[in-house]
């Protein structure tokens, strides 16, 4: 039994079938990516997973407990920690800021009415964000503007935000999308390191095949809508389904 | 000290301090002078309404300042706690203590109420829906509805609220005063100081209201300071963000805009404790404007602007407003005749009932060339002056918003 599973769900957008019938298991302490080519209902399939879409049928499980119909914020509050197709930080303010709130959030819950106590008072919370943010090799960058900085390092700094609250399922939504070679590397490199460090279960939904044969330990080939196969990256690259559908116009 | 680092508590102490000295150095002329009859602003019908008005900016500077959330509507409250602040002179006494406990409590719970309702939407929408209750709460007020509907009087309508002989006043002792007071001190009694051709007046009502103001500006220090103030900052920035980091967003800012309803009905209670009587007018859509007006025209999200905004609208609208054709005159007479009649012509429809043209202009140069409002004006004078002391604050203070 996987930490998060999707069971029998369907999505209709008027005429169109987004997504039929998908099953799927993230296994606990894995990398799962879900890939497929444009239209096939992946980004569909991320909503339904953070509540943003609420499935026509189906059931979405995480640790037993149904997400649908929950507030993102409730979803996140269950340990499930989402990293978006361009990085949503607040761009507002500090880095160190931006690392401090998910802390708050994760200790005091969705609200708390913490008005007259300074921030600055918060060790352990200003503990926490400057080690996460050494993690991820950001510490001289704190007193910076989040939006002032390069995208590869505002993408860094949203998977900070979500590390530091140790979610238990971090779902990455093209984490590489739009990023120059070297960024891609480097996330590619930051994500391999966390695996190793932390062992968090990420759930990747990705384009680049680059970034999913070197990151995951399984894959879903959605088209369609509907899974078509799931299996370990080797058995994957060869499959012939795939190659109908996917990888016989991209050269791996 | 007091809970804040060392740059807030500097920024605190010199806010106390003009507080203090303000009947000084509002009138640096002397009274029998023509500049001293223009100029000067140092009595307390006008000192008093710089620090109320400070009060409610600060307060509405809460909520626009670090949410982003631009409250048309915010005179409401301020209307709403004045006429609180009146009913229980009625009821009960002269006394401000009760007056100012319900004005806080009243428009505390309107804008639960309002805060509720209109947080549903955001930007624009927002404004016109906290637009529209004001509006509706100034019709309200304005023909008296509630007061018909009971057949008895709420508001009294155009006549405005005031306390009367016959009211019923029951916990009116005997001898006691009938004039606003706290626990009998005279809220208009002042003590008047004279030296040379100078005179300085201490006004009690004007040092009251001076006081909240600074517990006022204390409280906003350590509400922008805090983790509340951090998450009110990030409302601003990227709702999206805040609530996939697992934080409910509702309620931190219905926090804010209670928050910020409280400090309007603090203000109109002490307007009203200032002055036993009240009226619609005070709840008028331009009465709303003006506050937005104060909050840009001083910087929007800084500690302090929200005071010299309103300290800066104020005085143009009780000095700039009494000068007439016959001062402007008085002023030019050194010149030939011709030329004090044109150089009079043109800045006649500047002054006078005309003051709002000369706010008008001073916003417009505001908003182009200091989108930070007249704090960015003071920072800029202050980088010119002292550029090395400048560079080593941001170092120590990076971590901060700007003041």
């Amino acid at each position: 039994m996987g930490i998060l599973e999707v069971k029998g769900v369907n999505k209709r957008f008027g005429g169109l079938q987004a997504l039929g019938d998908v099953n799927l298991s993230v296994a606990e302490n894995t990398v799962h990516a879900i890939i497929g080519p444009n239209g096939a209902g992946k980004s569909t399939l991320l909503n339904v997973l953070v509540g943003k879409l609420i499935p026509d049928s189906g059931s979405v499980m995480f640790d037993g407990q149904s997400v649908l119909g929950r507030k993102p914020h409730e979803i996140n509050q269950m340990g499930i920690s989402r990293v978006f197709q361009t990085p949503e930080i607040f761009a507002d303010l500090s880095v160190f800021e931006n690392v401090m709130i998910p802390c708050f959030a994760k200790r005091d819950g969705a609200f708390r009415m913490h008005a007259i106590e300074s921030t600055h008072h918060e060790k352990d919370i200003a503990e926490q964000a400057m080690a996460i943010l050494e993690d991820v090799n950001m510490a001289d960058k704190r007193d910076m503007i989040a939006s002032s900085m390069s995208r590869g390092d505002k993408r860094r700094l949203e998977m900070a935000m979500c590390l530091v609250q140790d979610p238990r399922l971090l779902l990455l939504d093209e984490p590489t999308a739009g990023m120059a070679r070297a960024d891609t590397e480097n996330t590619i490199q930051l994500l391999k390191d966390i695996r190793t460090k932390r062992g968090i279960t990420m759930a990747i939904i990705e384009h680049d095949m680059n970034v999913v044969f070197s990151l995951a330990e399984r894959i879903t080939v959605l088209a369609q809508g509907t899974p078509l196969v799931e299996d370990v990256p080797e058995k994957i690259k060869g499959h012939p389904k795939v190659r109908e559908a996917y990888l016989g116009e991209a050269q791996v | 000290m007091l809970g804040l680092n060392s740059r807030d508590l500097r920024l605190f102490v010199i806010v106390c301090a003009l507080c203090l000295l303000a009947p000084i150095l509002l009138n640096p002329f002397p009274v029998a002078s023509s500049l001293g009859e223009s100029f000067n602003a140092g009595y307390p019908a006008l000192m008093q309404r710089f620090v109320i008005f400070g009060l409610l900016v600060i307060g509405f500077n809460i909520l626009f300042g670090l949410t982003g959330y631009l409250s048309f509507g915010h005179a409401a409250f301020l209307g709403v706690g004045s006429f609180a602040a009146v009913w229980m002179f009625k009821l009960l006494s002269y006394n401000i203590v009760p007056a100012i406990i319900l004005s806080v409590i009243v428009a505390g719970l309107f804008s639960v109420v309002i805060g509720y309702i209109a947080l549903r939407r955001s930007g624009i929408y927002f404004s016109i829906l906290t637009l529209a209750f004001a509006q509706m709460m100034y019709s309200i007020a304005y023909s008296d509805l509630v007061g018909k509907m009971f057949g008895t009087i709420v508001t009294n309508g155009e006549t405005g609220l005031q306390v009367y002989n016959d009211d019923p006043q029951f916990l009116m002792g005997e001898g006691a005063p009938t004039v606003p007071h706290l626990f009998g001190l005279e809220m208009n009694s002042a003590f008047t100081w004279k030296v040379g051709g100078w005179e300085f007046i201490f006004q009690n009502g004007y040092y009251l209201s001076a006081l909240f103001m600074i517990l006022g500006f204390y409280l906003s220090i350590r509400i922008f300071r805090s983790p509340f103030g951090m998450m009110l900052r990030a409302i601003k920035s990227n709702q999206t963000r805040m609530s996939y980091t697992g934080l409910d967003t509702k309620p931190y800012m219905l926090a804010a805009f209670v928050i910020s309803g409280m400090y309007a009905g603090l203000a109109g209670g002490l307007l009203a404790a200032m002055d036993p009587l009240t009226g619609a007018e005070r709840m008028f859509w331009t009465a709303s404007g003006e506050i937005v007006v104060m909050a840009i025209l001083g910087g929007v999200g800084t500690l302090l602007g929200p005071v010299f905004g309103a300290g800066v609208i104020k005085y143009l609208e009780n000095i700039v407003s009494k000068i007439n054709s016959d001062i402007l005159h008085s002023w030019f007479a050194f010149m030939p005749e011709w030329m004090e009649n044109l150089v009079v012509n043109i800045l006649y429809p500047f002054v006078g009932k005309g003051w709002h043209l000369t706010l008008g202009l001073l916003f417009m140069a505001v908003v182009i060339f200091l989108p930070g409002g007249l704090m960015q004006l003071g920072e800029k004078i202050l980088a010119l002056f002292g550029r090395k002391k400048k560079s080593d604050d941001a170092k120590t203070g990076a971590t901060e918003p700007a003041e």
